[in-house]
């Protein structure tokens, strides 16, 4: 209901989705709304999710604020259409409610589906709780429009869109203020006839995916100003790209995105007690990668724990990856462990937390799937 | 013969101007200026990928003076959707919407949001222009491609006459979802092109303007007979002429002296395997069967 009322004040003036699991009740609200007329906006109910990301396509590019939500198998479905957005630099906006990737089918939480979209030229932030992910709605659409790209906000299925939390929802004016109508630079308008969505050929494909790699990389300081802004207004907020938690002496940090790191938090004020070192760095912020912002909160770093809810099959957890080629050449260079955690729902918890702090130190370079049930793998499959 | 040159404001006026890519004697090019001057200049367009979205759209030259986007090869009708839902929530509802691809476009990759856009009943004219194959990437088999023609995916030998599977209905299935206006067309006579483009603009809700437009490319032919080939389409009953309203059929271009199919198929390379060795007079003869059972169900024959 917090996400749908975040969205209803961004006054969105299209929104076109398809009910998948746990997404539905966000759009479901919002379908509300539209019928009781509380949200002026043209509700579009399509056959799939495809045709969902490509009716907010064609209505961003027409000039309207567009919205969608899905998830898992959804946004697969939507990954074409996904690429699309993106390198025509349309400013959607997308609620992602994370979900584990089919086979074997799962309704349940990990970060396998966002992951696998990472290249797609979408702006990625990534919720901890009900509060952020709500204030990052507001956030998202104008970060959105200001840069000319779109902007999935992510947040944890089921374990954030199924959970009842209180939310602190701005007033309408204060969004109104916050975040003005839409006013895009390019649109499909007959008065001044444009070609959206032109073919490239080998002496001009590079330089499109330059400029939009560089809009990317450039979207990094308007995401911290839209963040600055918003804090000043509402008052909340971490840093725009990384939340750091006890890291002044930590010898051990534990990073990781989404809900899990408040467990994360838990466990370490437990471990803390105890006496031993350990920090833990929430990404808030994906794509673009905040690298500086990476290295220097893990400068003071030896061990550094990589809890990952997805997994390049084949090679190993992604966000280690790119914490790697964030940090390689740093002047202290931690070692890095990758421990797959709480795929398909699989719960995280501070045991699950303690045990990937005590092996964070000998597991430099190695992945580790964490609280595995091994009577359910076959000897020859271990 | 006098020399023709046209000033940079006659070129405006053609919302898909020339100096494209296209091949010569393209019959969708000239389907596509036709149709789209006769839908007026208040309008969005949305392309599927194919011949039409490559000949017209080489960054940085563009052939349209109107406002246009392509999106992606199978998702147009969708895209139109959105288009039309913006102006809707925008209040610039005076703006019309055309969704245009090629017939693998529509009838097969495209199909699902074809039919969604269908059932949602957006203000939306679909154009399909059918050259009954793949031909941006070749000359492969779609669901458009007729009985027994040759392509790149369904050539004939030994085991195989070609194509083996009929034309896919797709003017019915358009109409089976019970929508304003469904109807065929052909390059070959083009006032009734515009005519159907301009009865379909007058109506709102979900529009559906098949075209059939010759490719001298794929089918091998001489490119100057692109008319006459698209003409005989129709003379030999083996592509239609008809208007369909809420489902019922409302008109039909009558052939009433229906020429045999051999003088459509004899013009076209696609179809030179039918007229040598053995067998190839049953083979002709089922192709004269689905021009006969076309002329029975339009009762193309009647006057």
């Amino acid at each position: 209901m917090a996400i749908a009322e975040a969205v209803k004040r961004c006054r969105p003036n299209v929104i076109s989705a398809y009910p998948i699991t746990p997404q539905t009740h966000i759009v479901e609200d919002l379908a509300q709304m539209v019928a009781d007329g509380e949200l002026k906006a043209e509700f579009v109910n399509v056959e799939s999710e495809f045709s969902a990301a490509s009716v907010c396509l064609g209505a961003s590019a027409t000039g309207a604020r567009a919205y969608t939500a899905t998830t898992s198998q959804g946004l697969l479905l939507m990954a074409e259409v996904l690429f699309n957005i993106g390198g025509l630099r349309l400013p959607i906006v997308l609620t992602c409610a994370n979900r584990a990737v089919s086979s074997p089918l799962s309704i349940w939480n990990d970060h396998q589906d966002a992951m696998t979209v990472r290249d797609s030229g979408w702006i990625q932030l990534w919720a901890e709780d009900n509060q952020e992910a709500a204030d990052m709605h507001f956030q998202a659409f104008k970060i959105a429009e200001r840069v000319s790209l779109p902007v999935m906000v992510n947040m944890d299925g089921f374990v954030l869109t199924h959970a009842f939390e209180p939310v602190d929802m701005p007033e309408q004016e204060e969004i109104d203020a916050f975040l003005p109508p839409f006013q895009p630079k390019y649109r499909l308008d007959p008065a001044n006839p444009l070609t959206f969505g032109y073919l490239a050929e080998p002496d001009k494909y590079m330089e499109a995916r330059y400029i939009l790699h560089r809009a990317l990389d450039n979207a990094l300081p308007v995401i911290a100003d839209v963040a600055a802004e918003f804090k000043r207004k509402f008052g909340r907020g971490t840093d725009p790209f990384v939340e750091g938690y006890t890291l002044e002496d930590a010898e051990v940090v534990l990073v990781g995105m989404g809900s899990m790191m408040g467990t994360v938090k838990d466990a370490i004020d437990e471990m803390r007690e105890e006496g031993t070192k350990v920090g833990a760095l929430r990404l808030r912020t994906f794509r673009p990668f905040p690298k500086d912002a990476v290295r220097n909160a893990l400068r003071n770093a030896r061990s550094v724990a990589v809890m990952e809810r997805a997994i390049s099959l084949g090679n190993g957890g992604i966000l280690s990856n790119e914490l790697k080629e964030a940090l390689y050449g740093a002047k202290t260079m931690p070692n890095i462990g990758s421990f797959i955690v709480g795929l398909g729902g699989r719960d995280v918890t501070t045991d699950t937390v303690r045990k990937v702090a005590k092996d964070a130190a000998n597991m430099a370079h190695c992945t580790e799937f964490v609280d595995l049930r091994m009577e359910l793998i076959a000897e020859g499959d271990r | 013969m006098n020399g023709i040159s046209l000033t940079p404001e006659q070129l405006k006026k053609n919302n898909l101007t020339s100096g494209h890519r296209a091949c010569m004697g393209c019959g969708e090019s000239l389907a596509g200026r036709l149709a789209l001057n006769a839908a007026g200049k208040n309008i969005i367009v949305t392309q599927a990928t194919g011949c039409m979205e490559v000949f017209s759209s080489s960054y940085p030259d563009s052939a349209w003076n109107v406002p246009w986007i392509h999106s992606l090869f199978e998702n147009q009708a969708a895209v139109a959707a959105g288009i039309e839902a913006a102006l809707k929530a925008l209040g610039r509802t005076d703006t019309r919407v055309i969704a245009q691809g090629g017939d693998g476009g529509t009838a097969d990759i495209g199909l699902q949001c074809l039919s969604g856009m269908f059932e949602r009943g957006h203000d939306v004219l679909y154009i399909c222009y059918d050259n009954e194959a793949y031909m941006n990437t070749g000359v492969q088999r779609s669901g458009l491609t007729p009985t027994d023609a040759r392509t790149t995916t369904s050539p004939p030998g030994e085991e195989s006459w070609g194509n083996q599977r009929p034309k896919k209905d797709l003017p019915a299935i358009a109409a089976a979802h019970h929508i304003p206006y469904v109807a065929t067309a052909t390059v070959g006579y083009y006032r009734d092109l515009e005519k159907k483009v301009q009865k379909a603009m007058s109506i709102r809700g979900p529009k559906y303007l098949q075209i059939h437009v010759p490719c001298p490319l794929g089918w091998g032919y001489d490119s100057a007979q692109t008319i006459k080939v698209a003409q005989l389409a129709v003379l030999t009953g083996l592509y239609p002429i008809f208007e369909m309203e809420y489902g019922e059929l409302t008109a039909v271009r009558k052939t009433p002296k229906r020429r045999p199919v051999e003088d459509y198929l004899k013009l076209q390379t696609r179809f030179r395997h039918l007229f040598r060795g053995e067998g190839s007079k049953e083979q002709l003869a089922r192709v004269q069967a689905i021009a006969d059972e076309n002329a029975r169900r339009y009762g193309l024959d009647e006057r």
